[in-house]
């Protein structure tokens, strides 16, 4: 599986995004259910599907699905 | 579970300050008790030996990441260990701390910064990097040692009191966020404790605290580690967002 689709796995588990979502739309604080609570939620799936742990800078600098993409390619 | 099932066969925690006093004494009951531990604090030599100590007592493991509380990537450093090695994390007990006492308007801002970068930051650095490891399990419990001077103030104690009112602050904010993913925050309010923290008290100090003190005895460090061992464990699943004294009725 590619690490896109990984993750994209992860967002719709979390925060119940749909399938047909384009991905480069998927932004915090503006897609459905991604607010600040969500977030940690967010963090702690792909912390779980990647077996590591995110450095807080890293939690704080995942704005956006392409973001997270960018983001995890450093824990695989 | 049964009614006084204090097990913690399978959990892991981090103890700051663990290589002494409270924190050892904390540390020592986990152990007992079956808990993996991981010491934190400043002074590597002395964790390694608490560490050898504990392990050979109680034959879990005790492992010790050397650093100072009020740095974030000592707590980071923390959880990571938790991570590799056990991929768990369920009790954090908040216990390093620094007293100097001093007059209002003799505080020099190095005392006001080292006792504010070690008392509260090192709380809340560590209760940040724990609750994400222990939101991976499910739930958590988070054991902030705060002091009767957070509590009821202290003359000559303006920065060691405001230190800890921080802390049960923190406990409280910390555990209305954390309830809903199950890891709870409570917090532990020593009156006078026989540790290394008093022994520059000088003797009229010493024995008019102790005469304040309804129970009539200064108290030991496993008179904390008791009340610790019962909110990490399951039998206070329902206790979150509180700060118990244990102090034997000491007045201040």
């Amino acid at each position: 599986m590619e690490i896109a689709d990984k993750i994209f796995e992860v967002f719709r588990e979390t925060l119940q995004v749909s399938d047909d979502e384009p991905r480069d739309s998927i932004v915090y604080q503006e897609t459905k259910n991604w607010d600040s609570i969500a977030h940690m939620t967010l963090v702690a799936g792909l912390e779980e599907a990647f077996d590591c742990m995110l450095d807080t800078d890293d939690i704080l600098d995942m704005s956006s699905f392409n973001k997270a993409v960018e983001i995890m390619g450093k824990y695989q | 579970m049964s009614h006084a099932d204090l097990s913690l066969e399978g959990k892991v925690a981090i103890v700051t300050g663990g290589a002494r006093g409270i924190g050892y004494a904390i540390a020592s009951a986990m152990a007992a008790n079956n808990a993996n531990v991981v010491l934190v604090g400043r002074n590597k030599e002395s964790l390694e030996q608490a560490a050898t100590t504990l392990s050979k007592d109680t034959g879990v493991q005790v492992l010790t990441v050397d650093g100072d509380v009020g740095d974030s990537a000592t707590a980071k450093a923390a959880v990571k260990t938790c991570f590799s090695t056990f991929k768990r994390l369920d009790i954090t007990v908040n216990n390093a701390g620094v007293l100097e006492d001093g007059l209002i308007g003799m505080i020099a801002d190095d005392v006001i910064d080292r006792t504010l970068a070690t008392n509260t930051r090192g709380v809340i650095n560590f209760t940040q990097a724990s609750a994400r490891l222990m939101e991976r399990n499910g739930a958590g419990s988070i054991i902030n040692i705060t002091s009767i001077i957070g509590r009821f103030g202290n003359a000559g104690q303006l920065v060691y009191g405001a230190s800890k009112a921080a802390v049960i602050g923190a406990t409280k904010s910390a555990a209305k966020e954390l309830a809903p993913k199950r890891i709870r925050v409570n917090g532990i309010a020593p009156g006078y404790i026989n540790t290394d923290m008093i022994k520059h008290i000088d003797e009229d100090t010493d024995r008019e605290r102790r005469a304040s003190i309804g129970m009539g005895r200064i108290g030991e460090p496993e008179d904390i580690a008791n009340l610790a061992l019962f909110l990490a464990s399951d039998m206070s699943s329902y206790i979150t967002g509180q700060t118990i004294g244990v102090d034997g009725c000491m007045l201040v």
